[in-house]
């Protein structure tokens, strides 16, 4: 049962890729690659029991808190570069 | 039918559940027509699939450390995935990201 859940997360990760590939929007991609890196905490996981060797969850552990951190600070990026393109497009009628 | 014996069967149980919900929500991030239906898509494999995959692992565990990491990691994903969500969903509605609503033109 763990090959196979190893397996369909390995699926899914394949998904989350397309998904980031195709796109369309910039948000479409930072979605998927959130997801596939949830999904790499899940395997790196389920491959250490997998192998015997629990020890992996650590590596599981730092990826979640990395993951989490790197994929926001590309969404506030995106954000605060609207906002910034919003202020000069307002300093530019006025 | 000993304890250890029926443990391992409800982990593998859990595991087929979180299996089956990370492949609905992969299939649903393919397959939705815009940002905000995947972002739902993407919560269903990071709430439940994440969830029962992780108790699985809880249940195929020793008791000790590792379970305890197992239950750190499953804390830490059901706090930081709804955090994802509304940050990504709220910097996509400012945007011309028009939410989807089967009209088309």
């Amino acid at each position: 049962m763990l090959a196979a859940t190893a397996a369909a997360i390995l699926a899914t990760m394949a998904i989350a890729l397309t998904r980031a590939l195709l796109g369309p929007s910039v948000y479409d991609r930072i979605l998927a690659v959130n997801l596939f890196g949830t999904k790499t905490v899940l395997i790196v996981a389920v491959l250490g029991f997998l192998s015997g060797r629990p020890d992996f969850l650590d590596i599981a552990l730092l990826y979640a808190l990395v993951n989490f951190v790197g994929v926001l600070a590309v969404l506030r990026f995106f954000e605060t570069d609207r906002m910034a393109a919003l202020r000069a497009r307002r300093g530019a009628d006025s | 039918m000993s304890p250890h014996l029926i443990a391992e069967w409800a982990g593998n149980a859990l595991l087929l559940v979180g299996s089956l919900a990370v492949l609905v929500g992969g299939i649903g991030i393919l397959r939705m027509p815009d940002v905000y239906t995947r972002l739902h898509a993407a919560s269903v494999t990071d709430t439940l699939g994440a969830g029962a995959v992780l108790l699985g692992l809880c249940l195929h565990a020793e008791p000790g450390i590792h379970l305890a990491k197992l239950l750190l990691i499953l804390l830490f994903l059901w706090m930081t995935s709804p955090v994802f969500s509304h940050v990504l969903a709220k910097a996509a509605y400012g945007e011309p990201v028009r939410p989807y609503t089967g009209a088309t033109g």
